[in-house]
């Protein structure tokens, strides 16, 4: 029984108080973002899909078909190609497809790191959304031909 | 002429509180077995998104189990990412530079709070308050924008390597960082405590609510907030001390009071003390690398290994069999949340229906931990 | 004049229209007055600000599959929702807008008012026993005892401002506030009514809350326990009538708040009474009531009854035992 007052006499408080700071907070500007409309950057160390780092000069891919990144992903989902580099004086191989199966991928950064000729790098992809799964089959050196074309 | 809901001959009747329910957070099943209202028998049915995570664990070498770690539960994942790093370490006797350990812990913490704020909007949310989300929210993404921009994630990290982490954190990350400190800080009082903390109807809802002694505690081997509210003072990261936590100088809230307003307090309080933890560290980040010298295929000597850490939810332990070999012989993990719902059987008998979810709520689930 | 098909058919009309656009906006205003208060935007695409997106609910409602699952009673099953809309519309017959805008004037139109009031607590109990669904079931019995606990101070409350109006007929209780604000019945500065009468909306503006299943006292639609409550089994423009009829309550209860106790159609000033006063304080309860929705989370069962029987029904019997006094003293 002596709670009885004091109940009534505290809770209305407590919700008036709570009706209050909802009050002001209907004054308040939005804090959304509005997407379509509102494009966020991304920061530099953004992961989005692995890509290939091209040359600087040549715009040829730095890979040299070690298969570090192949062996060093959890979920298999690189499968890269290379044959031998032709042409005198060359040594090494060449690379000849590189596919990454992104529906698999965790963006672990095993691949990134595990590279020792820095030929793997985070992209800044953020919004991909398809209906059909190829579409996440994705065949990295036709992205860097595309990305090197744009850049001309 | 409607279909007859049968009833037992003691007039009780059996509800599905079903894999799909708004309220059980997560794949989770509960055969309720009701008299009216009241709860007379409660059955949790588990493995409903059971992945094999340890079996996994097995196929691959150390390193590649790293992605699944994060993948349990994904709202502590940094800790779950640290677990494993520690447990591997102390297999293969890596030793870890001094900045490395700072920024893990306060990497962690953060992540820590983040947990304890969805906790605190979903617990919201199952109780009927739809607006305390949204402000949470709004300073969980704070927390997210700055673990994105060092990880490169927002939720399920992969950051943490043998010997140490993998990117360094910038002076931004730092200013952000005490910016984020300042700002939840301020907000607290008002959005926190005095929107609903101090709440009549939340107070009515919550207080003297699925009472949990210590001895059921013990019996069930619940930890983390559970068992903090009701008065058993043990945390890992004082009681077993782990990475550089020793140098903090911080409390571990402890309630008497076995209900769910105990426990709601203890996780409060513990955001609290997580911001202090991450000012300390950020005063006393020293230089240096952040990567220590972890050999490229890692063998560690053949035995069994076991490491524990703190997450938002109780003690997570990592047993790690290793037989010589590059891949885990056997890998098991003791999930604090396992622990935490196998007392709801027992407390929830003879409660409403809707103490009896509230009860839930403030046990803080994460069902793919459970599952694994 | 009275009887001429020309005035019946205009408020026949105008009713309707009335009860449409406020069941259809009235989803718009508290989804726009949710989103402000938690500090986003609300439906914002379809249309300006959004406006046309209560028509585009509509549509999708009318165009899906209205599901009547097997076994359930048939008649019962497709009358539930109808019966939930019905009372409320009817109810805006005796409603006085203002002076002149009366449908009905009936001299027991406070009388007429609860009655629809409990056949729309009807509606929840038949659809949520005809579904056949046992959250549906348990909803059901949450929602009658609640309705049936909050009618009684709503009416102990009502009987003292029928003691000093003297009248059960609205537009009569509304005549007697006329002339600014210290008329009205929430004041009430003669005879020493205003010690009590702020008491008296308080505990009506509760119950009304509570009346029309709305939060904090939404346990019979409570999401996150009961999926929807006696709504679950219903698909489409089923589910679309008991939202509708919803908003309808929340109206109907706005309008007898404001005909009760702020003055009806009266300005604060007295000076230019009108229908666009009566507009504006209704919607300013309804925006009360949305405010509230959004801030508090949801009681228990039986703390709300504990509410309505050992706090609100205490006092309004006290409540109607000082005005009797007062009226016999002055």
């Amino acid at each position: 029984m002596s709670g009885y007052w004091s109940d009534i006499f505290t809770g209305s408080k407590s919700l008036v108080t709570g009706l209050l700071i909802t009050g002001r907070e209907f004054f308040k500007p939005v804090v959304t973002e509005q997407y379509p409309y509102e494009v966020p950057t991304m920061t530099p160390l953004f992961r989005g899909h692995i890509e290939l780092i091209g040359n600087e000069a040549t715009g040829q891919p730095n890979c040299v078909v070690c298969g570090m990144c192949q062996r060093a992903c959890p979920s298999t989902c690189i499968s890269l190609d290379g044959k031998k580099a032709e042409g005198e004086g060359a040594k090494g191989k060449v690379l000849t497809s590189y596919v990454l199966d992104f529906t698999k991928c965790s963006l672990c950064g095993s691949c990134v790191e595990s590279c020792n000729f820095n030929a793997l790098r985070f992209s800044k992809e953020y919004n991909l959304a398809s209906f059909d799964k190829n579409d996440f089959i994705m065949d990295l050196l036709k992205r860097l031909e595309d990305q090197n074309r744009c850049k001309q | 002429m409607t279909v007859p809901i049968s009833l037992r001959h003691d007039e009780t009747f059996v509800l599905n509180l079903g894999p799909q329910h708004p309220a059980t957070h997560g794949v989770l099943r509960v055969i309720l077995t009701l008299d009216g209202e009241y709860v007379v028998k409660a059955e949790p049915v588990l493995g409903y998104v059971h992945r094999m995570h340890e079996k996994l664990a097995e196929g691959g070498t150390f390193a590649q189990f790293m992605p699944n770690t994060a993948r349990m539960d994904y709202l502590h994942a940094l800790a779950f990412n640290h677990g494993w790093a520690l447990v591997v370490e102390k297999a293969a006797g890596i030793e870890v530079p001094e900045r490395a350990e700072y920024i893990r812990v306060i990497t962690v913490e953060l992540n820590r709070i983040a947990s304890h704020l969805l906790w605190w909007a979903a617990f919201l949310l199952d109780l009927g308050g739809f607006t305390p989300l949204l402000y949470a929210f709004d300073d969980r993404e704070k927390i997210i924008d700055l673990l994105e921009r060092v990880t490169g994630s927002r939720l399920t990290y992969c950051y943490m390597r043998f010997g140490g982490v993998y990117n360094d954190i910038d002076d931004e990350f730092i200013a952000g960082t005490r910016a984020f400190i300042k700002r939840l800080r301020s907000r607290m009082p008002r959005f926190y405590h005095d929107l609903v903390t101090h709440n009549i109807i939340l107070i009515k809802r919550i207080k003297d609510i699925g009472f949990i002694t210590p001895e059921q505690c013990r019996r069930y081997g619940a930890t983390g907030p559970v068992a903090r509210g009701s008065g058993i003072s043990y945390d890992i990261r004082k009681n077993e001390p782990y990475s550089v936590y020793p140098e903090f100088d911080f409390e571990v809230p402890v309630f008497d009071e076995c209900d769910s307003m105990a426990r709601y307090m203890v996780r409060m309080h513990e955001m609290e003390q997580s911001l202090r933890i991450i000012e300390q560290a950020l005063d006393k980040l020293p230089d240096g690398p952040v990567m220590g010298k972890a050999p490229k295929v890692l063998k560690p000597e053949a035995g069994y290994y076991y490491s524990a850490v703190e997450t938002a939810r109780g003690s997570l332990g990592y047993r790690l069999i290793c037989d010589g070999g590059k891949n885990p012989y056997k890998l098991k993990l003791r999930s604090p949340t396992f622990s935490n719902l196998s007392l709801f059987g027992e407390v929830a008998e003879g409660m409403l229906l809707a103490d009896a979810l509230a009860f839930m709520g403030s046990l803080d689930l994460v069902i793919p931990e459970i599952d694994r | 004049m009275e009887t001429s098909i020309w005035r019946a058919l205009f408020y026949l009309v105008g009713i309707m229209a009335f009860a449409g656009l406020n069941a259809a906006y009235l989803g718009w205003c508290e989804r726009k007055g949710a989103a402000r208060i938690q500090r986003r935007i609300g439906p914002c695409e379809a249309g300006f600000a959004g406006l046309l997106q209560p028509l585009a609910d509509g549509l999708k409602l009318m165009s899906k599959q209205l599901l009547v699952p097997q076994g359930v009673d048939g008649i019962i099953f497709r009358v539930a929702p109808v019966l939930a809309m019905v009372p409320a519309i009817t109810s805006m017959v005796v409603i006085p807008f203002s002076g002149n805008i009366e449908a009905r004037a009936m001299e027991l139109s406070v009388l007429l008012l609860f009655a629809l009031a409990s056949l729309g607590m009807m509606a929840i109990l038949l659809g949520g026993w005809a579904s056949g669904n046992k959250y549906a079931i348990i909803s059901s019995a949450r929602a009658v005892s609640q309705n049936l606990a909050y009618e009684i101070p709503m009416l102990v409350t009502v009987i003292t401002i029928v003691m000093i109006s003297g009248s059960m007929n609205l537009r009569e209780i509304a005549l007697n506030q006329m002339g600014g604000f210290w008329h009205w019945n929430i004041f009430r500065l003669e005879n020493g009514h205003f010690l009590t009468m702020w008491i008296s909306f308080i505990i009506f503006f509760i119950c009304s809350v509570a009346e029309t299943n709305r939060a904090p006292f939404d346990m019979a639609e409570a999401e996150s326990e009961l999926v929807a409550g006696f709504m679950t089994e219903y698909g489409s423009m089923g589910f679309g009538l008991f939202m509708m009829g919803e908003y309808l309550n929340i109206v109907v209860g706005a309008c007898l708040t404001t005909t009760l106790f702020l003055g009806g159609w009266d300005c604060p000033f007295g000076k230019t009474p009108g229908v666009w006063w009566f507009l504006l304080k209704i919607y300013m309860l309804i925006f009360t009531f949305i405010w509230i929705r959004w801030t508090y989370p949801r009681t228990q069962i039986y703390r709300l009854l504990n509410l309505s029987w050992k706090i609100l029904i205490p006092f309004s019997l006290a409540n109607l035992l000082i005005t009797a006094a007062l009226i016999k003293v002055f």
